[in-house]
């Protein structure tokens, strides 16, 4: 009876066993500064984790059909700059879906490539990665974009106000969350991502078009990339150049540490969003106790290998393996 | 001398394995005498590869007991397990193909020198050693990936001597090898025995078996069934034991009324790949193709199943002639293809059972925009009970289902979409010979029913026992179609290996 209880506990920390460790974070940095657990420190981590989280719930799409999207950094970047600029020369209104159009052309170009060219994605989204800073700075003219009248837009509304005293973001982010969440768990669509990233020839002997799959997850991730740029531009209202910078590594560990595999063929929205959290809240946590900002870095990264390796070492049963 | 004066070189005591939910092993017990052939059987997931991991160290047993001579002892790991004399030859090769044979016979334990240099004399004058003991026609100086696959497993062999071997494991060894390099294997099996070398020989393949081994041992369901004398027992006693039952290894005798032509081909050519290639088939009619492989047969499949464009001819479906660019036009016009590769192909391993069987038809399976999970539990209950698909629920992963299991699972997930024309690639490969004959009437029940079937098989005795009629493949050709009445084994040998065109009967 014990045994089995043993059993289940073992069983429940090697499917959980990321829940687990987030929970220990947090009893850790709480009794280190009982600030962290205060509502305005949670409620600030998890605004200023919003835009890393729109983006990254369209890379978990990517990510799960099997591919990679080191783009979205840069992407990111681009629509906060293009929205900002349109927005004095065509009012809010037409700026947005303008910026939505040309950043989805931007992942529907990565998604041909990918999809129906069948190139590797690290190498397409890698080199897109550098394009698209150029393309940004060349339509900036490598100047920093500025909205002339900020007072007398209604543009930074969506991410500085609040609805019901839910910041803008949280809830931009809540929302498309559960919008991706329920194509991905509960859609036709959603079942053929994990098709094609668990088994992309199986798939495709299956009838189902592998191609076009892939070429959605790559427009989905754009159309999340470009809600990020709207929130950026609308909170800052000006915005550099390189605001998207690095972010895309980023992204990709908080997908990780949600616990999508990057083989493809597992992960889930839900998890991407506790990933997310995880890495916000360990980031703040960090500041909190003390460290310097630029510690976060190399702490992101550890947490990083720390996340698969365990995630491995769930998997194959023991630590050290002299196999796989 | 007798059993009871030698002591066994390896042997199993009562090794217990459970998994989560499973009693892998339970209490199977095993001994290997020296110089003894010792048969291992069961049915996919009997056991077999459990009991060999645990033996290898890759499993800890969690009760039982492995002795080595008279010495009990622990396998900690696949190294361990070398060390102690007990070495395998897997059915896949592990070898570094852009070595030479001597670096990968003393991978990881080359000899040295000074300063770590590698002892080149030394290695290849030992290398050379072992490969003229095992009488291999090639140097130890070779490149690996330029020997056959027979010599590559040669090299697999020459690495388990290096070591005092007490043991030596063979698992399916003969899956990729001819008739000729069979026997190369064979001698090289009764030259280890003659050296006093226990081995124990894993093989689906009962002529094999019945050739070679001294005794045999049979698992089923994770328990031991007993051994058998070879020379004292036949193959259906060591069915019964493995299956429980005797098994129908007869002909296809029946004669079922034919409904209307469902697939006409006319004149199919791909590239080189085949050429000219014109049938019909009949609703209600299991038509064969046998050949070599390589002939083009599995090409011809991929063709009508819109996966290869063809170069010339064309298709008719009941009548009406059409183009296939894609899997999804031939889904669409009610053609379905059971692959040749069911892990690669087949089956999505990490989806569970219920999701793999309604993939091609998920879209119509919708309650709004979302997928009906009562649909779909509905269609795998139904296909679950129909094909007698073992699995504790649709919950389970593809993965960890039995061979036999898995390929109902896919021919499930065609059924499903009620095609007029299913086509079945190989359809036992890897399989155990229980759930082997259960698929061949499954196949024979499909054509009763009004499915018109296509199925590619590399064994005889499989075509003759499920067609109606057979065509015999050579080369990219179409040789002969013969009907169940006209075939017999020679002249279909013959047409396969292109002898038959002087000879042709009209």
């Amino acid at each position: 009876m014990a045994d089995e209880r043993t059993k289940q506990v073992g069983a429940f920390l090697a499917r959980q066993g990321i829940l687990v460790a987030f929970v220990l974070f947090m009893i850790g940095f709480a009794l280190a500064n009982h600030r962290f657990v205060a509502i305005d420190n949670i409620l600030g981590v998890v605004r200023s984790s919003a835009i890393l989280g729109v983006m990254a719930l369209g890379v978990t799409f990517v990510v799960i059909s099997g591919n990679l999207d080191l783009s979205v950094g840069s992407m990111m970047s681009f629509s906060t700059i293009v929205v900002l600029d349109l927005h004095d020369k065509l009012g809010p209104a037409l700026a947005i879906p303008a910026m939505f159009a040309m950043t989805l052309a931007l992942g529907a170009l990565i998604g041909f490539l990918v999809g129906y060219l069948r190139l590797n994605s690290l190498i397409v989204t890698l080199g897109m990665l550098s394009a698209i800073h150029g393309l940004t700075l060349t339509y900036s003219g490598g100047k920093n974009m500025d909205i002339a009248d900020k007072a007398g837009t209604w543009f930074g509304g969506i991410g500085r106000g609040s609805v019901l005293g839910i910041p803008g973001p949280i809830l931009i982010f809540g929302l498309l969350a559960l919008v991706l969440g329920v194509t991905l768990a509960k859609t036709p669509f959603g079942r053929k991502v994990y098709a094609v990233g668990g088994n992309g020839t199986a798939a495709i002997f299956s009838g189902i078009p592998r191609a076009r799959v892939v070429f959605m997850t790559y427009l989905v991730s754009s159309f999340c990339v470009a809600t990020a740029g709207l929130l950026q531009a609308s909170r800052s209202l000006g915005s550099q150049n390189t605001v998207g910078q690095g972010l895309e590594l980023e992204v990709l560990a908080a997908v990780i540490l949600g616990g999508a595999s990057l083989l493809g063929g597992s992960g889930t929205v839900f998890k991407t969003v506790v990933g997310v959290l995880i890495l916000g809240f360990i980031q703040n946590g960090l500041l909190l106790v003390g460290l310097e900002f630029y510690v976060q870095y190399v702490v992101t990264w550890i947490i990083i290998i720390l996340a698969v390796w365990l995630d491995v070492a769930a998997k194959r049963g023991r630590i050290l393996s002299p196999i796989a | 001398m007798t059993d009871q004066d030698r002591k066994p070189a390896l042997r199993l005591e009562g090794i217990v394995k459970t998994f989560p939910g499973v009693r892998a092993l339970d209490g199977v017990s095993l001994s290997v005498m020296p110089g003894e052939v010792h048969a291992l059987m069961g049915e996919n997931g009997a056991g077999k590869s459990t009991l060999m991991k645990v033996l290898g160290g890759l499993h800890q047993p969690n009760e039982g007991r492995i002795f080595i001579g008279d010495e009990p002892v622990v396998m900690g790991s696949p190294m361990d397990a070398k060390a102690k004399g007990v070495v395998f030859i897997h059915q896949e090769l592990s070898l570094a193909e852009e070595l030479s044979v001597a670096e990968n016979i003393y991978l990881g334990q080359l000899p040295r020198k000074s300063f770590g240099r590698v002892d080149w004399t030394r290695l290849h004058a030992d290398s050379d050693a072992i490969l003229k003991r095992l009488n291999c026609g090639f140097g130890s100086g070779a490149i690996v990936g330029e020997l056959s696959i027979a010599n590559m497993q040669m090299v697999e062999i020459a690495r388990a001597l290096t070591v005092d071997a007490k043991a030596v494991i063979f698992d399916e060894p003969t899956a990729s090898l001819t008739d000729a390099e069979k026997v190369v294997l064979f001698e090289v099996i009764a030259d280890l025995r003659k050296q006093g070398v226990g081995i124990v020989y894993i093989s689906h393949r009962m002529e094999e078996i019945f050739r070679i081994s001294d005794r045999i041992s049979v698992l089923r369901d994770g328990a031991y069934r007993g051994t058998l004398k070879t020379a004292e027992t036949d193959e259906d006693e060591v069915t019964r034991l493995m299956i429980g039952r005797s098994l129908d290894l007869s002909r296809n005798a029946e004669h079922v009324e034919l409904g209307d032509v469902a697939l006409e081909v006319r004149g199919l050519s791909c590239g080189k790949l085949f050429h000219d290639v014109s049938f019909d088939l009949r609703a209600g009619e299991v038509l064969g193709f046998y050949g070599l492989v390589g002939a083009g047969r599995t090409e011809i499949a991929e063709t009508l199943f819109g996966l290869r464009t063809p170069t010339a001819g064309k298709i008719l479906l009941k009548g009406r002639e059409v183009t296939i660019h894609s899997p999804m036009d031939a889904i669409a016009h009610g053609l379905s293809l059971v692959p040749e590769d069911r892990k690669s192909q087949g089956l999505i391993l990490g989806m569970n059972c219920r999701d793999n069987i309604t993939l091609p038809q998920v879209d119509d399976l919708t309650a709004g925009p979302f997928v009906s999970d009562g649909a779909e539990i509905a269609i795998f209950d139904q296909y679950r009970d129909r094909l007698d698909i073992k699995t504790p629920s649709w919950r389970q992963l593809v993965g960890n289902l039995s061979g036999g299991n898995q390929q109902k699972i896919v021919i499930g997930k065609w059924l499903s979409m009620r095609p007029e024309v299913l086509i079945v690639d190989e359809p036992t490969r890897g399989i155990d010979v229980g759930s082997k004959s259960e698929i061949h009437n499954l196949i024979r029940e499909l054509a009763k029913s009004g499915y018109a079937v296509i199925v590619i098989s590399s064994e005889m005795p499989e075509v003759l026992r499920v067609s109606d009629r057979v065509a015999a493949m050579y080369s990219g050709k179409l040789m002969r179609i013969f009907t169940a009445d006209e075939v017999t084994e020679d002249n279909l040998v013959q047409a396969i290996s292109g002898l038959s065109e002087n000879s042709r009967v009209a």
